[in-house]
């Protein structure tokens, strides 16, 4: 790649993202633009499309690590009915119409078996981008669509391997002895790298505080990794994801997602130009109507498929269909099985290459059937909140941003008493349910000011911050005070850091959210030890009173961390001698009294 | 049935009060409520409050004098038990006829409260508020059972002071056992 097309690359995103993304139709749709205007078929600033797309593939498999190391090995495991149950189903029911359908357009069995599987295969990098950019990774949705995707990225190992035994070129039983001896193998090594081999490395790296060098490493590492996949013949993604799960549990973990992201982004980028380019525009001009009927029928039959997995996995109901929109298109791994199976014998070029545009045409279609879904969902709302105007005199005066189970406990005791407030959260299914109990809810990213308007954060008295995402809950308490400077803010914070982040921008009223059930814990631990209940909370309200003040008091030197271990030190010695004090005070008390002078 | 509102935020740290709560509880068909026990962050329970005391012929205070008075709590449980439409104003009927024996216990011996020594008054001047407040909601007043240098009694002290007030709870229900009797 030489510096121009970087420039082009670069220039490309620049303008054609922000422009997408100022249309409403998300940074996707942008990239993909960008690719197509750059591509052959546009400008024809780039030729080689191949390369590039085998380039920016990790993009994708970046992506997949930082997934991984935000995924502890538990959670994986509490997900397995998710992706072995959902996912299995979803490539059996997708797959199965799919191949029916090829067989119906003329494809001899064996072609319409691989096509209609690699058909049923979804775009990981398309559907969790556009669950970022909608913020519903965390929600229960996400959470299947994201089983349902890792099930796929397994799955696409033996449909690969299938290609040349329905080619009917038939491997040698020691050739498959050495296949999966190789594939246990690199597995092997991923976890024998991940579990044991990174972190002592790591550490000595860290220890070094040559920040770039972590960088280098943790890119070394992905890619290596990826690398050892593709030589034993295992999807580069599943690999680095595998990586990246047992580095969750680490003390890395955040260091290595940082550095990661940018590249993860850029190259996710470059992936998405890529499939721009690689649509053959031409094919479209000659024989239109077969690839409008593979991309109708394709999206069709995905969406219908995927709708009624949605159902049997417990999808609830009003996401059913953007769980489908999200995972109908078809997968990046299609046009690896296509260009293969071309190679084999097994599919005309005439074929793939129209199976291989209608693929692309799907993932483009992506962000423009959620852009409708939303549309629809939008205008049901706007209708539902007609009915509820008129019985409004005048806007909440609270708003609350994230009605999770922080939220809810607020916003359940004002409504108890009959002080009304309007809700804002990402979590479809949360909202369902309150709306169904009558509340005013609506559902959005929090930090977005035209929300926060239609909110009515003009008027509202204040503003309750219970978002569970600390950048999140940062943005959300900027952009306020940016836009709404008189609205006061009651925020929650995670944690310390988090606590210094919101009072360093001017909140003043903030509960950390573990610190109050903690206190509580540690006087019933008291109480078991005999003493008196009240004594105990005496004890911790001066515990209380001496951790705030101490940690106020650190807020502007947050950034120093000598100066911040320094004065927990002296801070642990004076909640001693105050304890001591009162300890001595106390039993002065108890012993004398009223009694004697 | 006696209920004994007990009220002292350190009652494992008192000899004479804890004495004193172990003592009455052994007599049958007691309802002794330690609220500091019961209620460490002030979050009194009016409901169940309101029905011990409705359940009770007896109520008995008891409490270390803080400061001429009562603990904070027990003003508290004043404050939100004996409310409006229960205790006293319109349908506020549910305590009346029922006694109210008072015992504090005071750090001062008996000499320490006389005007011009330490503490100024007699130790009755300190009584009429909670007298008032058993009389405003219709109850009867027991003579108290005050228990004075209440810090300083020994072990031999301390067990007359439990036995007699063991023995007036016994009698006092022994006889409003047989005034119920009579009345039938």
């Amino acid at each position: 790649m030489g510096l121009v097309e970087i420039i082009v690359y670069l220039a490309a995103a620049v303008v054609c993202v922000p422009l997408a993304q100022m249309l409403g139709l998300g940074s996707i749709l942008g990239y993909l633009i960008a690719g197509v205007a750059i591509g052959p078929w546009g400008l024809r600033l780039v030729e080689d499309v191949d390369t590039i797309l085998h380039f920016s593939e990790f993009g994708v498999v970046l992506m997949l690590f930082v997934i991984g190391l935000e995924l502890e090995v538990e959670r994986l495991w509490s997900m397995r009915a998710d992706v072995f149950g959902g996912g299995a189903l979803q490539l059996a029911l997708s797959g199965g119409v799919l191949i029916a359908g090829a067989m119906a357009l003329g494809l001899p069995w064996q072609a319409a078996v691989i096509a209609g599987f690699a058909l049923a295969l979804s775009s990981t990098a398309i559907a969790v981008q556009a669950m970022n950019e909608r913020n519903l990774s965390p929600a229960p949705t996400g959470r299947k669509a994201f089983g349902v995707l890792l099930f796929q990225d397994v799955a696409a190992i033996p449909l690969l391997a299938a290609v040349p035994l329905l080619a009917g070129v038939h491997a040698s039983p020691s050739e498959a002895w050495r296949r999966t001896l190789l594939v246990a193998a690199a597995i092997a090594g991923v976890l024998v790298i991940g579990r044991y081999l990174t972190r002592p490395v790591l550490r000595i790296i860290a220890a070094t505080r040559i920040r770039e060098v972590f960088t280098a490493f943790s890119l070394l590492l992905v890619i290596g990794i990826a690398q050892l996949m593709t030589l034993a013949g295992i999807s580069m993604a599943l690999g680095a994801f595998l990586a990246g799960v047992l580095l969750a549990s680490s003390e890395f973990r955040h260091a290595l997602e940082t550095d990661i992201e940018p590249f993860k982004g850029l190259l996710l980028g470059l992936f998405f130009i890529s499939v721009g380019m690689s649509i053959e525009f031409d094919l479209l001009r000659t024989a239109p109507m077969i690839i409008v009927v593979l991309l109708v029928g394709l999206l069709t039959f995905k969406l219908l498929t995927l709708w009624v997995v949605a159902r049997i996995m417990g999808v609830a109901d009003r996401q059913r269909w953007l769980f489908a929109s999200l995972l109908a298109q078809g997968g990046e791994f299609a046009f690896v099985v296509f260009s293969t199976a071309e190679g084999r014998g097994l599919l005309t070029a005439e074929w793939a290459n129209r199976l291989t545009i209608a693929v692309a045409l799907s993932m483009a279609m992506t962000p423009l059937m959620l852009l409708l879904h939303d549309k629809l969902i939008a205008w049901r709302l706007t209708l539902r909140e007609r009915g509820a105007d008129v019985i409004d005199e005048a806007p909440p005066p609270v708003i609350i941003a994230g009605f999770g189970r922080f939220g809810q406990i607020v916003g359940r005791l004002l409504f108890a008493n009959g002080i009304r407030a309007i809700v804002l959260d990402h979590d479809p299914e949360q909202i369902e349910l309150l709306r169904k109990q009558g509340y005013k809810v609506f559902y959005g990213d929090a930090t977005r000011l035209d929300l926060l308007r239609a909110a009515g954060a003009s008027q509202a008295k204040l503003l309750v911050n219970a978002i569970d995402d600390v950048a999140d809950s940062v943005a959300l308490t900027e952009r306020v005070r940016e836009s709404f400077p008189k609205l006061p803010i009651i925020a929650r914070a995670r944690n310390v850091n988090h606590y210094v982040q919101l009072k360093t921008r001017g909140v003043n009223v903030i509960e950390r959210e573990t610190f109050e059930s903690a206190l509580r814990t540690g006087r019933h631990v008291l109480e078991a030890l005999g003493v008196d209940r009240f004594r105990a909370r005496e004890m911790a309200d001066g515990f209380r009173r001496h951790n705030i003040a101490t940690m106020d008091a650190l807020v502007p030197h947050f950034r120093d961390e000598a100066r911040v271990l320094s004065a927990q030190k002296a801070g642990r010695e004076e909640l001693r001698e105050f304890f001591a004090r009162d300890k001595a005070q106390f039993e002065t008390e108890q012993r004398k009294g009223w009694n004697r002078d | 049935m006696i209920c004994i509102i007990h009220a002292h935020p350190y009652l494992r740290r008192s000899r004479t009060n804890r004495a004193l709560a172990d003592a009455v509880s052994a007599i049958p068909d007691t309802d002794l409520r330690p609220l500091y026990d019961l209620y460490p962050d002030f979050d009194i329970d009016v409901a169940a409050e309101q029905r011990a005391l409705v359940n009770a012929r007896l109520i008995v205070w008891m409490h270390p004098m803080f400061w001429y008075s009562v603990p904070a709590l027990l003003k508290h449980w004043f404050d939100k038990v004996l409310a409006y439409g229960f205790a006293y104003g319109e349908g506020g009927t549910a305590l009346r006829g029922k006694h109210v024996l008072w015992v504090p216990t005071a750090g001062g011996e008996i000499d320490t409260f006389a005007p011009g020594a330490k503490h100024g008054f007699e130790f009755p001047a300190f009584a009429p508020p909670l007298e008032q407040t058993a009389r405003f909601c219709g109850m009867e007043w027991e003579t108290p059972h005050v228990v004075h240098g209440a810090n300083l009694l020994d072990e031999s002290e301390l067990g007359i002071h439990t036995a007699r007030l063991t023995k007036r709870l016994i009698a006092w229900r022994a006889s409003a056992g047989a005034a119920t009797a009579e009345v039938r």
